[in-house]
């Protein structure tokens, strides 16, 4: 998954601005290539947890299709937890064909994983930063 | 047949079907998805007694949620 500087930079700052609790959002690229990011209401407004609002979800994927793009892959921050998916993040991965990014703050520096969840197995997802 | 679109995609069905009917024909469960029939959003508790018609256009996203606990 190939993701522009400035997407990543972005996603970050929201992870820090919506402290203490989860953020998230929505990627569209085409292929493996992030264009754009849309950072999305937690519903839950919690640190532990998060739920998109699914009018939210449609209205990302109106643009997409707009712009020509497809919803590639998602994101979301833990607060104070490791950069790998949890429990409750593999029992709620339902869609098999995106990518499901993971935004830790809780070290020194944000650390950013990105993983593939079909069926309950992980496999993790090599992402490469676009500078620019 | 009749032909729906799914996600951009014909598919072909036959009437009558229900949009239960057609998430699960999708690999899908009720539970893991929204739903947007011609545009309106679809409450999951109308996905029973919501009948398709041929030329209908259908939009399936998954639930997303999840968390760090």
């Amino acid at each position: 998954m190939i993701i522009p500087q400035p997407v990543l930079d972005a996603m970050i700052r929201q992870a820090y601005d919506e402290l203490p609790n989860e953020a998230c959002g929505l990627l569209t690229g085409l292929d493996a290539k992030v264009h754009k990011h849309y950072p999305l209401n937690n519903l839950d407004h919690s640190p532990e947890h998060f739920s998109f609002d699914p009018k939210d979800q449609f209205r990302v994927l109106k643009e997409a299709r707009a712009d020509g793009l497809k919803i590639i892959a998602n994101y979301h921050s833990h607060p104070s937890s490791p950069a790998r998916p949890s429990q409750e993040d593999i029992r709620l991965a339902y869609d098999p064909d995106t990518v499901y990014i993971i935004l830790s703050l809780a070290g020194k520096e944000p650390a950013v994983k990105a993983f593939s969840i079909r069926k309950g197995a992980v496999t993790p997802v090599e992402i490469e930063i676009e500078e620019g | 047949m009749s032909k729906i679109k799914v996600n951009e995609e014909i598919q072909e069905v036959t009437l009558p079907l229900s949009l239960t009917e057609l998430i699960r024909t999708n690999s899908a469960t009720p539970e893991m998805v929204s739903v947007q029939l011609n545009g309106d959003f679809i409450p999951q508790e109308k996905f029973p007694s919501t009948g398709l018609q041929d030329g209908d256009e259908v939009d399936l996203l998954y639930f997303m949620g999840g968390g760090a606990r």
